[in-house]
């Protein structure tokens, strides 16, 4: 089984989401698979769905949740992204 | 993943699409095994047509299902199951299938070992032949070995062995553990549930209380065996095991029999849990739309397990379990840890079980070895 191969998570770098995942919106979020270590995730938010879908289109993590999150919230989301990169579930770019 | 309540109480109501969807692909098997839950063993004229069978992967795929647990019957049985499956992986629909291996030979298990995003798992009842072949008749526990080899000599990668527990397999759990770490094989532990011909023999085979105590403690400490979130009922012994810990059915989990009809779980192919066929209007109108569907999506009454403390561990057990032994959805499990169902079964005296509505059981006894 492909355990995650995808580095330290620095978020000044830029990331975007694994293309082999796969992303389905739910009325909570999305749920995310990844077909290669097959592990099932929650995004437990619809915000958290739109940053996920938008991080390549910036030239850091940071940015992007600078981008999408209200201010108070940006730890939360960042801390949100962590655990997606530990699933395997991002790639650096 | 422990459990997460709020997100538990949404997948009660229902998800756009099924996570665990199962899809038997034939009735036929080359086997007799005496716990079948599907009955299978002679072909439906019915069954889906390629053609049928390839549209209904399109429709999977468009509904961003991830993956299908592919089961039969022996799936392998089908002159079409590579052409099936292969399709299937094209249009990036996982696919998880069980087999007996008996048409795992080597040209079989290279082609296997070429796809991607395919898991195999190897059932066996037993891990010597002896206690293997009682349940699933002889020569099973050879060809089983046999597939097991050739999956490894092709460099599969790490294919799961699946056991279901009985009251003579729970008993070699550490074999078990060996015959899969002897092929880097992964251990799949599943629950025997009343359904199929599994009706027939669930009182003599189904593990005693004292034998699930143990079985629970040894999942506990092994996180790493899979056991499908089918023994969810034992968490109400202490910390919960591994998975959503909740009866999916209709919510999280359905069944497309190999005729097309769509059932709550696999576990209940019955009249009573069947919400239509795929025929009709294809899988996604009865997934999102059937009536049985919606009502096992409205929030449930705990019943009698409404006074229990580990009601949250253990939801009340599995809803197939409760019915095809007899019990209401309202009983607790017939193998609650303590003891309430087989109380609430003695208490009814005059126990009514529905019977599985098809059965494609062959009518006379078979034997591989005689192939
Ligand atoms: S009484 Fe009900 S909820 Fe409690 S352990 Fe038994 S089956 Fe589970
Ligand atoms: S009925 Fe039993 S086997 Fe089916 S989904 Fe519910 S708990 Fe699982």
């Amino acid at each position: 089984m492909t355990t995650s191969t995808t580095g330290v998570f620095d978020t000044s770098a830029p990331w975007s989401l694994s293309e082999q995942v796969s992303l389905r919106d739910e009325s909570f979020g999305a749920l995310a698979y990844h077909h290669g270590n097959r592990r099932l995730v929650f995004l437990k938010s619809p915000e958290l769905v739109a940053l996920v879908r938008r991080l390549d289109e910036f030239e850091s993590v940071d940015d992007a949740v600078e981008a999408v999150a209200p201010a108070h919230e940006r730890g939360r989301y960042t801390g949100a992204l962590r655990s997606l990169h530990r699933s395997g579930m991002l790639r650096g770019r | 993943m422990g459990a997460d309540t709020s997100l538990r109480d949404r997948f009660e109501r229902g998800l756009a699409a099924p996570i665990c969807l199962t899809w038997e692909l034939t009735y036929a098997c080359n086997l007799a095994c005496t716990h079948c839950l599907s009955s299978s063993g002679r072909r439906d004229p019915k069954e889906l047509t390629t053609e049928e069978a390839l549209g209904i992967i399109d429709e999977i795929a468009d509904m961003k299902v991830f993956y299908i647990n592919i089961g039969g019957g022996e799936p392998m049985i089908r002159r079409d199951f590579f052409q099936l499956i292969e399709h299937a992986v094209d249009r990036r629909v996982g696919v998880k299938f069980s087999t007996n291996g008996t048409r795992i030979d080597r040209a079989a298990a290279q082609r296997l070992a070429s796809i991607d995003y395919l898991d195999i798992q190897v059932s066996v009842d037993g891990a010597d032949a002896l206690t293997n072949d009682r349940i699933r008749g002889t020569g099973s526990y050879v060809a089983a070995r046999r597939a097991m080899d050739n999956l490894a000599a092709a460099d599969f990668g790490p294919f799961k062995i699946s056991v279901v527990m009985t009251r003579e397999s729970v008993e070699q759990l550490d074999e078990f553990e060996q015959l899969a770490a002897g092929y880097g094989a992964q251990l799949r532990l599943t629950r025997l549930r009343p359904s199929g011909r599994g009706v027939d023999v669930w009182n003599e085979l189904h593990p005693s209380l004292a034998q699930n105590r143990r079985l629970y403690r040894w999942l506990v400490e092994r996180p790493e065996v899979l056991t499908g979130d089918s023994f969810f009922h034992l968490s109400a012994l202490g910390d919960p095991l591994d998975g959503l810990n909740l009866c999916g059915a209709g919510r999280v989990v359905c069944l497309i029999d190999p005729v097309g009809e769509v059932y709550a779980c696999p576990f209940v192919i019955h009249d009573e849990f069947r919400a239509g066929n795929v025929r009709d209007a294809g899988f996604a109108a009865v997934w999102t739309r059937s009536e049985l569907f919606e009502s096992l999506r409205e929030p449930e009454s705990p019943g009698a397990c409404g006074s229990c403390g580990s009601y949250d561990a253990c939801r009340g057990g599995c809803m197939a379990a409760k019915v095809f032994t007899g019990l209401e959805m309202t009983d607790p499990d017939p193998e609650c840890v303590f003891g309430h169902g087989e109380a609430a079964l003695a208490a009814k005296g005059v126990v009514h079980r529905p019977t599985p509505t098809p059965d494609h059981s062959r009518r006379v006894p078979v034997s591989i070895s005689a192939r």
